[in-house]
């Protein structure tokens, strides 16, 4: 705390990052894509933490969405369409000194990525894993996503999606071993920037699901929402994010939560009728995997070689 | 009391349970009337009154041989003979310990009977004592087939010799087989020959059920008709001495009876099995010890066999460790400084997992055992991306749902170790057991323009060293490294040199100091291709991978100029590696009229075979590819010292004239034929078959024959 550091020495900071630190090419979304809102979130979330740049990586997979690490002057891994989780869960495993970020779409994650989705969750290694979730498949032009509400009509099913959408909040809520899971919107700066915040600062898997505009090919779901605020309702809690007054009143609904109440959690998700916004479920204690994974790494080459002979010994005629 | 005492005094008999029996073995000619020969109980305990009342009954069975051969009309006196000398390198049941310069033993069971256990302590011991050993366990498709299932054999064969063993050799010179029934599985596979000498349980003879009993006594026909020499043994009751279930423990006593007939020191095998019972108690050990050393007695009285395999001195290894291709890949994987495997259960491969489980943090390791094959690949390339060269072990189906990280891998040049245990396939096909049917599939197998380093070691030794270099090659062409072994080495056990770890195998520690930002994380040289990667935590090396064309900023580039010289930068690497190695070294004479071309674990058997033929005369030599991409050079100018060339492989082949509608025209070749053929332009022919298990050295030696046969004919004619 003000650089004081355990034998009361002056830590001077002599690197001061910006977000001009943390931002990287132009970027190429849409006029009016909620992406760019996530992204200024993130580089703002990025500065007030002051991590190095050279020591933060953002991950992604393959969308629209999965662009966001292009838009970073951080390093960057923009991998394969629905594994932004494996790599990241690698890097962290052997580098726990590293700040990682998943960018992932609702086809990257709940489609071609699901099963790493779920056991990323459970995993449990300290990342902060943002859902980009515009209910439909944006790079690839509008097709049917595992979000797309029904009757919502896209190129793979022209007389509107067949199927009920999959529920990502009630999913992640049953997965053993999960840590944290908010929600929220992408035009809403404040709570978008304090969740995220929040999802940043915890340590272990933070799952954001955001939800994101696509005006170019389903402008209907942001709208409609936009337009009725009453369908979503703010969790407020002392243990949840803090927001001022203008948030309060944007979003008509209130639901006091406990977000260490994991069936209450499960309660929220459930109603399809109101979409929570805010930190659904926070267990600070949860076991994380890169404690795990990470073990032996700091080990001395003498040490590997008394180890590694060791080892050929059990096998020694 | 001596062996040749023994024998001397038991000619003529054995004993079942009990009782003395006197069996005599019929002549040849006869067999088709008479069976294998004529047995018939004394009905004493007593050895002194068998010994008497032996002479009977064998003036008895000769007058029934002349009667019979005197209705075929010949001599039958002359033909009375031993039935197992029927073959040239017949075990034979006589007196005294007979001196061999190798000998292959089997013991086949149910699974769960332990006989896996026994044979890998006769290696040891045998290993111990300075004889090559090579042992391969036998696995059942199935972890626990039902019992006396003719396909679920379970087991092991341990070939042990004088010299250095480098394959599981032919046919096997004794069995041990719980039931009969195991047995048909092996015959099938062409394990045994006439004269092979089956130690068999008889209590199924007694068995309450009588399809039992029935089953039993059909499978003696069919081995004796077949010219096993069957010798059936009360093992099961022997053990009842001793224990009450002698399902397990049963091994023990086989051990016994095995070491007693191959002479091992029973201090070194006692050893042993303290070993493997050692966190049981002190009790378990004692009985273990019990059963040992009954099997061990009961074999010295009443097993007529005794061999004694002298051990090469010149042949010995410094300092030997005793492992099979899995293990020998995992220590690779701790010796070259590896710090993650990322895997999922796959079999072949899974034991090399199993040993880093237990071994890995003895160098700081960890195993990551992911959802999937695809999360497998993707972890470990994340931990490579970000400083920490890792490596993922699995067989062909996770190899076929890695390929798009692997090219991804090859895309944004990162390092990376991948193990291929390869099993038979296509899809599942034969997971258990060998084949080389990769080899494209690791060369070619990803879409787009994909160059990356595959290898493939040749023997267990070469499952270690090659996994150091993997990683070291890995680092230095900033590329995935493919590396095949399969399920031959991967089970196959033997001794071999033990390795002298130093520190420069180890991976550099992790880098992190300043990137001048001026380099660009794709630098790529312009002859070579070749460029440094920062890495996560260096400051000034900021970049985005990405697996879209980029240029070497590491910037998203659809112009053709730049993907023209990404892909020619990312293939250059290889040519560079390409130029610094060597021509593989023939194995026989520069020229001759054939050379056989193998790749990965045939090796030993190639050699071996290669060697018989040449003792014979032939003019055959061998060489053996480890890279096969980039592939070693010089090929062209070795090829051209033979008149003919010719892959020798375990994979699939059309055999040219199996059908009418092969034809020279429409024959597809065995995999490296085709590389080889391609890379040539040399007219390389190939033998290749898909049997499910290793190929043997007489199975190629005829190969090789019938080849040189064939061509002789063929000069022949246009003479
Ligand atoms: C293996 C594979 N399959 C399909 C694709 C094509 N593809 C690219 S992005 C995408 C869907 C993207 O949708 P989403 O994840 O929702 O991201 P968005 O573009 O909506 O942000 C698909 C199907 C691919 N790149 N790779
Ligand atoms: S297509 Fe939709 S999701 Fe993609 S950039 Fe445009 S608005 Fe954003
Ligand atoms: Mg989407």
């Amino acid at each position: 705390m003000f650089g004081l550091k355990g034998d009361w020495s002056l830590e001077v900071k002599n690197r001061y990052f910006t977000l001009d630190d943390y931002s990287g090419a132009e970027p190429r979304w849409c006029t009016g894509c909620g992406d760019h809102g996530i992204l200024a979130a993130v580089h703002r979330v990025c500065r007030e933490s002051q991590i190095e740049p050279e020591k933060t990586v953002a991950v992604s997979g393959i969308g629209c969405s999965s662009r966001l690490p292009h838009y970073m002057s951080t390093y960057g891994f923009h991998g394969l369409h629905g594994r932004a989780l494996p790599v990241a869960c690698g890097v962290k495993s052997r580098r726990p000194d590293l700040d990682v970020w998943v960018a992932t779409g609702d086809g990257d994650c709940f489609s071609i990525g699901a099963a790493h989705w779920i056991h990323a969750m459970r995993y449990n290694m300290d990342i902060t894993l943002l859902v980009f979730d515009n209910g439909i498949y944006g790079l690839t032009k509008k097709q049917t996503s595992p979000t797309t509400p029904l009757d919502v009509p896209t190129n793979t099913h022209p007389s509107g999606a067949l199927l009920p959408p999959l529920n990502p909040l009630t999913v992640t809520l049953g997965i053993t071993n999960i840590s944290f899971v908010a929600q929220i919107v992408d035009w809403n700066a404040p709570l978008r920037h304090e969740v995220i915040k929040k999802a940043h600062e915890h340590k272990g898997t933070s799952f954001v699901r955001i939800i994101q505009r696509c005006p170019v090919y389903v402008e209907s779901i942001g709208k409609a929402l936009q337009d009725e605020p009453a369908r979503m309702q703010l969790l407020t809690h002392e243990k949840g994010v803090q927001v001022d007054d203008s948030v309060k009143k944007l979003f008509p609904n209130h639901a006091e939560h406990d977000p260490s109440d994991l069936g209450a959690a499960r309660a929220l998700a459930e109603d399809a009728n109101i979409l929570p916004l805010g930190i659904l479920y926070h267990n600070p204690d949860a076991p994380q995997y890169d404690l795990m994974t990470s073990v032996g790494m700091d080990m001395s080459i003498d040490d590997r070689l008394v180890g590694m002979n060791q080892a050929l010994d059990h096998f020694a005629l | 009391m001596s062996q040749s005492q023994i024998s001397e005094d038991t000619k003529y008999l054995f004993k079942r349970d009990k009782t003395w029996w006197v069996k005599l073995a019929v002549p040849r000619p006869l067999r088709g009337e008479l069976g294998f020969d004529l047995r018939r109980s004394l009905h004493t305990d007593n050895v002194e009154a068998a010994r008497e009342a032996r002479w009977e009954a064998i003036e008895e069975f000769r007058s029934r041989f002349e009667q019979a051969m005197a209705q075929q009309g010949g001599n039958a006196a002359a033909a009375v003979m031993d039935p197992v000398e029927d073959s040239d390198r017949a075990v034979q049941a006589r007196d005294g310990v007979r001196k061999v310069d190798q000998h292959i033993v089997e013991i086949v069971s149910d699974s769960g009977e332990g006989a896996q256990k026994c044979g890998q302590v006769l290696g040891l011991v045998s290993g111990k004592m300075g004889n090559g050993v090579w042992t391969v366990e036998i696995i059942p498709a199935e972890i626990q087939p039902p019992a006396r299932e003719r396909q679920g054999a379970s087991g092991i064969r341990v070939r042990m010799g004088s010299k250095y063993m480098t394959n599981m050799g032919d046919e096997a010179d004794i069995v041990v087989a719980f039931n009969e029934q195991v047995l048909y599985s092996r015959i099938s596979n062409h394990a045994y020959r006439k004269g092979t000498v089956v130690l068999l349980e008889n209590m199924w003879a007694e068995d309450p059920d009588p399809k039992i009993r029935e089953q039993y006594k059909e499978a003696l026909a069919d081995f004796e008709a077949q010219g096993l020499v069957v010798l059936e043994l009360p093992i099961q009751e022997e053990c009842l001495k001793l224990v009450p279930d002698p399902r397990k423990g049963k091994n023990m006593f086989v051990l016994g009876m095995l070491c007693s007939i191959y002479n091992r020191d029973t201090e070194i095998a006692k050893n042993e099995i303290t070993k493997i019972f050692k966190k049981k108690s002190e009790k378990v050990i004692k009985i273990n010890h019990d059963l040992f050393d009954a099997g061990y007695a009961f074999a010295r009285e009443n097993i007529n066999y005794a061999f004694e395999i002298p051990a090469a001195k010149e042949d010995q290894l410094k300092s030997a460790v005793v492992m099979n291709g899995n293990t020998a890949a995992g220590l690779g994987v701790m010796a070259s400084g590896i710090e993650l495997v990322s895997m999922y259960p796959i079999t072949p491969a899974t034991s090399a997992s199993h040993y880093l489980a237990e071994d890995f943090h003895l160098t700081g390791g960890f195993v990551h055992q992911a959802e999937d094959e695809i999360a497998a690949i993707g972890f470990a390339i994340g931990a490579s991306y970000a400083g920490k060269t890792a490596c993922t072990i699995t067989s062909g189906p996770g190899m076929a749902l890695k390929t798009e990280m692997i090219g991804l891998a090859i895309m944004a040049e990162l390092p990376l170790v991948i193990i291929n245990v390869q099993r038979g396939g296509p899809s599942t096909g034969l997971p258990t057991k060998v084949e080389q049917g990769d080899l494209l599939s690791a060369l070619y197998g990803i879409p787009g323009d994909s160059p990356k380093i595959v290898i493939a070691a040749a023997t267990i030794s070469e499952c270690f060293h090659f996994v150091v270099m993997a990683r070291k090659l890995a680092e230095s062409f900033r590329t995935p490294v493919i590396m095949l072994t399969d399920a031959n080495l991967g089970t196959g056990v033997q001794p071999i040199e033990r390795p002298e770890v130093t520190e420069e195998w180890f991976a550099a520690p992790l880098d992190q100091s300043d990137w001048d930002p001026e380099v660009a994380p794709y630098d790529w040289d312009k002859e070579t291709g070749l460029s440094e990667r920062p890495i996560p935590g260096m400051r000034g090396g900021e970049y985005i991978l990405t697996g879209l064309a980029h240029n070497r900023n590491s910037k998203i580039a659809y112009d053709s100029v730049s993907n023209q010289e990404g892909m020619d930068m990312r293939s250059r690497k290889f040519a560079a590696m390409s130029a610094t190695m060597k021509p593989p070294e023939i194995h026989g004479d520069p020229t001759g009229d054939l050379l056989i071309v193998g790749w990965g674990s045939t090796l030993g058997a190639i050699e071996e075979a290669v060697d018989r033929a040449r003792a014979e005369g032939q003019k055959v030599s061998c060489v053996h590819l480890r890279f096969l991409s980039p592939m070693e050079p010089g090929l062209k100018e070795i090829f051209a010292g033979f008149k003919k060339v010719m892959t020798v492989e375990i994979n699939y082949s059309d055999v040219p004239g199996s059908s009418p509608l092969i034809t020279e025209d429409t024959r597809r070749y065995s995999q490296l034929a085709l590389v080889l053929r391609a890379q040539t332009l040399m007219d390389i022919d190939c033998w290749s078959m898909v049997p499910g298990h290793p190929l043997q050295p007489g199975t190629i030696h005829k190969v090789i024959d019938s080849r040189l046969a064939e061509m002789k004919g063929a000069e022949a004619c246009s003479a």
